[in-house]
């Protein structure tokens, strides 16, 4: 919904802090989604991330989310599907080129980043999204990508 | 001056020490000279002697020949087919690469054979959208943003890879170039916009077209300020307006071109409205020319081609520099 995506951005710095405990907690419970299997809770972990962030970012289900370096605006509503800023095309007010109804959303970005703790993630160069995560819990992928690096940090 | 060899049509010339490409633009630019590019409008026809002949009225003005890739989602002749006519005469073509219309497989085969044609710079373009053309209907394919066909481009060439690892016997020798717009909102991020291409790349920016040399001044003052200008090198872009009705069209329509009120004023009172659009543009170009870290311009004279000589030399940016074209004897050049 486009009025609370907009609150989203406004609330940027809240959502930060709710992430971060959010990702320690998901991470935390690493054994228990071992324990019950990644594939097995895919798909009711997937349904549940769809409807919370459909709500609040209008997300797109990409598959590898990026909302912390966006200023929670959720890139993939860009009709381009830019991930890494506006094109040139913005118009003098601020909105977008292909619907003029709608404003960019990387300039809900940059005022996003500002207002978030950690506003460095905007000037990160992103990789091409990996078409074949589409649809698929980005929550989940992050956890065990992150325990992946963990696991094999100690190990070094 | 630069030395700049003889091209036979086709066949590269020598990378010189430091260089990406073996391309003139490049060579131009590193020797430190005021670089003018141009942009040639491609046909709406199978026909490579439109392609030459509108290449040919910018013999011996600028510095290469942008190919545009469908722009404003208008189909047109395609940028590859342009730069592989061009090259066979030996014309230094920037072909441009939109991510509009192919995904990441397309578009690294297409880099393969540009370089193997002779283009020598590629200017990576996100593209505008196809609401924007004549085919509104069309899917946007959008695979690649400009950010990532940069760092693709760039890892071709300088790992020799293609995005999936595997290795290419033969790296595309490639300068690379992104576009740029200090005009367009949010004002404040553009300048950190282009340090992030030049992170991924980007070693020219060409921009969009400059009608206020008070902003693009702020803008350059900053990208000074961050150190860019020393990273990459920056052509602004200018072009002349027919009419003060063209003007606000443009202003209305063309999403990203920001035209003041009193260059419009300016058309709407001068008696030949067509001369005093030349004028506009000869006069940016040289405040642009006084601005410290611009390296060039490039020229979009959009349905005007033909007065892209008479633009270059009003201006005098070349200062009797006459860069090559076919026919031009090889003494003659510096």
């Amino acid at each position: 919904m486009y009025a609370l995506r907009q609150w989203s951005v406004r609330n940027a710095r809240v959502l930060e802090w709710l992430y971060e405990h959010f990702e320690g907690a998901m991470l935390v419970l690493h054994p228990l989604w071992l324990w019950m299997g990644y594939d097995r809770i895919e798909g009711p972990i997937c349904a549940t991330e769809r409807r919370v962030k459909a709500a609040l970012f209008d997300c797109r289900m990409c598959g590898h989310c990026v909302l912390s370096q966006t200023g929670m605006s959720c890139p993939m509503n860009c009709p381009k599907e830019l991930r890494n800023g506006p094109c040139g095309g913005v118009r003098e007010n601020g909105f977008c080129e292909v619907m003029p109804q709608m404003r960019c959303v990387w300039v809900d970005a940059w005022e996003g980043s500002r207002r978030m703790r950690d506003d460095s993630g905007i000037q990160c160069v992103q990789p091409p999204l990996a078409q074949d995560h589409r649809g698929r819990s980005s929550w989940l992928r992050e956890v065990r990508e992150k325990r992946d690096h963990r696991f094999f940090d100690t190990a070094d | 001056m630069v030395e700049i060899e003889k091209p036979a049509p086709g066949e590269p010339l020598p990378i010189l020490d430091g260089h990406s490409s073996p391309g003139r633009l490049e060579r131009v630019l590193r020797a430190g000279q005021f670089a003018v590019t141009t942009e040639i409008a491609p046909p709406d026809a199978a026909d490579a002697q439109a392609v030459f002949q509108r290449a040919s009225r910018f013999d011996g003005w600028v510095d290469a020949i942008n190919a545009t890739d469908g722009s404003g989602a208008n189909c047109h002749m395609s940028s590859v087919g342009v730069c592989a006519l061009l090259t066979r005469k030996g014309y230094a073509t920037v072909m441009q690469v939109s991510c509009r219309d192919r995904n990441r497989i397309a578009i690294q085969g297409d880099v393969l054979g540009a370089a193997a044609m002779g283009v020598t710079s590629i200017l990576c373009l996100t593209g505008d959208g196809v609401q924007a053309g004549d085919q509104p209907n069309a899917k946007p394919v959008f695979d690649f943003d400009c950010m990532s066909l940069l760092r693709t481009v760039t890892s071709m060439r300088d790992q020799g890879e293609f995005l999936s690892g595997r290795a290419l016997s033969n790296p595309p020798r490639v300068f690379v170039g992104a576009a740029a717009n200090p005009f367009a909102p949010p004002l404040d991020y553009r300048p950190l916009r282009l340090k992030k291409k030049i992170d991924a790349g980007a070693q020219f920016v060409q921009t969009q077209y400059c009608f206020d040399i008070q902003r693009l001044k702020q803008y350059m003052t900053q990208v000074h300020d961050m150190g860019l200008t020393e990273r990459c090198y920056i052509l602004v872009g200018v072009g002349p307006l027919a009419s003060a009705r063209t003007a606000a069209w443009i202003r209305d329509n063309v999403p990203g071109v920001h035209i003041p009120d009193e260059i419009i004023r300016r058309l709407l009172a001068a008696h030949n409205p067509r001369e005093e659009g030349i004028r506009i543009c000869v006069e940016m170009i040289q405040a642009i020319r006084e601005i410290e870290g611009v390296h060039g311009v490039h020229i979009m004279a959009y349905r005007q081609e033909e007065r892209v000589s008479d633009i270059v030399r009003d201006s005098s940016v070349l200062e009797g520099r006459i860069p090559w074209h076919p026919g031009i004897s090889q003494h003659s050049i510096h």
